[in-house]
């Protein structure tokens, strides 16, 4: 296992006894595409911030990579090189001169030689679909918004973790640029073999790429398990108040009404086959 | 961590201390600071003190979250206390060993500064943990309006106080998120010797003051959008009335200072 969690509490407001984690027990292991979704003051980004000890639990176990997080002096160099954390808006911990140094503080930070953050700087920034040669020099500061988060998303890459944690990280993106990022997350995971949790709201963006979706309430993980099963749980989630994806959504008013449909599909192109299967095999013309 | 800086925050409450008009409120602060500066012996303080613990206990502060405000401080009354032990020269000699010798003047001088500068701290304190701050922004605005006549642009400084107060808690949950965001990518903030700690400080640094000028530079912009323009003719939501309950604490307040100023 990569990331464990064993009855893992976190109490926000000693005063109020606010829970924002409440007895959680995780299991993350290597090569999964985890989505975790919940409204805001779920406990997703808290739960998130525990995987690489940047939060410590007020009760409870965490192990990352064989090692005791929340126990004696733990080798946090090692944790958050195994855990990379892109925090939501990262563009706003951007400080560097250049965009070279920028990306260059993880792994200098981890005492590389000179040769091989050269080495990860490029394939960063490679990987996040900025020329290497024409953005080194330039300032971060003179990007757009969407550049300026592949440079801090580069900054992270160029720590090479084998988890990648992403806290909404298409928000406030275009749509365009939203497909990119899908695109290099997808990579991430088949090419590189890396770990990837996403957190978001786009429930699309969860379905599309997730092996496992994780639906948190009220600091709890209330449910568990691959896209099919978890949105099978129409009730469960209208109740949380979290969308279905909006294909889904077509499906079970279709159910609805009387038509005898599959309503575990995510993608367009499945969706549009079953709809032609069975009103084919029905003739249901209407 | 860094959320957890408290001196001077406001504590809610309905008491008749926090219902006070803020005006009368800043200029009984005034009154009872300056009086403090003519007491002339601990028989004045001692008086100066029962008064400061009535006021806390009708304006149900906590009496923990009072002395906290003072932690701050203790430093600065540490070193006066043993500045004016050790060289205050006068009256009998206490204590004499090789070079270092203590004489009743200074015990006396030490603990005289001392107990000045605790009830001092100890009595603004108390104006700003049951005056909010928008009250108390308002409050200046009115007691420097008189100097406008002479071009203070008072609604402007109290217009800046107003924000400044608004944004601290703003920018350290700002700060805190940056810091994590840096750690996770391997910064350390907590070891190394002084120089490399303050070096270690620019990741943080940088961000946080981008970030605080592009607030600025959206916030000057939405007041412009909405015609915000400071100083005259501008009305306000919460009228402040003088009403005799305030009165009845002004003339306590100077009844004080001249009884105490006596002393």
């Amino acid at each position: 296992m990569l990331i464990e969690l064993k009855n893992v509490t976190h109490i926000y407001d000693q005063e109020q006894k606010i829970k924002a984690l409440d007895d959680i027990n995780l299991e993350i292991g290597e090569h999964e595409f985890i989505g975790i979704v919940g409204h805001t003051g779920s406990g997703k980004t808290t739960l998130v911030q525990m995987f690489n000890s940047l939060i410590k639990p007020t009760s409870g176990d965490i192990y990352v990579d064989g090692i005791k997080t929340t126990g004696k002096k733990p080798d946090l160099n090692h944790v958050r090189q195994t855990v990379g954390l892109v925090f939501q808006y990262p563009e706003h911990q951007l400080f560097e001169e250049t965009i070279y140094d920028d990306v260059a503080f993880g792994p200098r930070n981890l005492n590389l030689d000179q040769e091989e953050v050269d080495k990860r700087v490029k394939v960063a920034l490679d990987l996040v679909g900025l020329e290497y040669e024409d953005f080194k020099d330039r300032s971060p500061f003179n990007l757009s918004g969407g550049q300026q988060r592949r440079v801090a998303i580069a900054g992270v890459l160029a720590m090479r973790p084998r988890v990648l944690i992403l806290d909404e990280p298409s928000a406030g993106l275009d749509p365009q640029g939203r497909e990119k990022l899908k695109g290099l997350l997808k990579r991430l995971h088949q090419s590189y073999n890396i770990t990837i949790i996403l957190i978001s709201h786009r429930m699309e963006e969860i379905t599309q790429l997730s092996s496992r979706v994780i639906v948190m309430d009220h600091g709890k993980i209330v449910l568990n398990g691959s896209p099919k099963e978890v949105f099978s749980h129409k009730d469960k989630l209208e109740k949380l108040s979290l969308e279905l994806p909006e294909i889904t959504e077509i499906l079970y008013r279709l159910k609805e009404r009387g038509c005898d449909i599959r309503t575990d599909i995510f993608t367009v192109e499945e969706a549009v086959d079953e709809i032609i299967n069975v009103v084919g095999s029905q003739n249901y013309v209407n | 961590m860094l959320t957890d800086i408290t001196i001077g925050q406001y504590v809610h409450g309905d008491s008749v201390v926090h219902v006070l008009d803020p005006r009368i409120k800043i200029i009984i602060t005034i009154i009872l600071i300056t009086s403090l500066f003519l007491i002339g012996n601990f028989w004045g303080f001692a008086i100066f003190l029962s008064f400061n613990l009535v006021v806390i206990k009708i304006s149900n502060l906590p009496f923990k979250k009072v002395l906290k405000g003072l932690k701050p401080i203790v430093f600065l009354v540490l070193l006066t206390v043993i500045l004016h032990i050790f060289m205050t020269r006068g009256g009998e000699v206490l204590f004499q060993w090789k070079f270092i010798r203590i004489e009743s003047e200074g015990l006396y001088t030490g603990t005289f500064m001392a107990s000045r500068i605790l009830l001092l701290i100890m009595f603004t304190s108390l104006l700003t943990l049951t005056t909010s701050p928008l009250q108390l922004t308002d409050g200046i605005e009115y007691i420097l309006k008189p100097l406008k006549k002479i071009g203070v642009p008072a609604s402007e400084i109290s217009m800046m106080m107003t924000i400044a107060l608004r944004f601290i808690p703003t920018l350290m949950e700002e700060a805190e998120k940056i810091m994590k965001a840096q750690k996770a990518r391997g910064a350390d903030f907590e070891s190394g010797n002084l120089i490399q700690r303050a070096k270690n400080l620019i990741p943080l640094l940088v961000p946080l003051f981008i970030s605080a000028f592009r607030r600025a530079d959206e916030l000057a912009l939405a007041m412009e959008s909405r015609c915000y323009q400071g100083g005259k003719k501008r009305t306000r939501l919460h009228i402040m009335n003088i009403n005799r309950r305030d009165i009845t604490a002004l003339i306590l307040a100077i009844a004080l200072a001249v009884v105490v100023s006596f002393f």
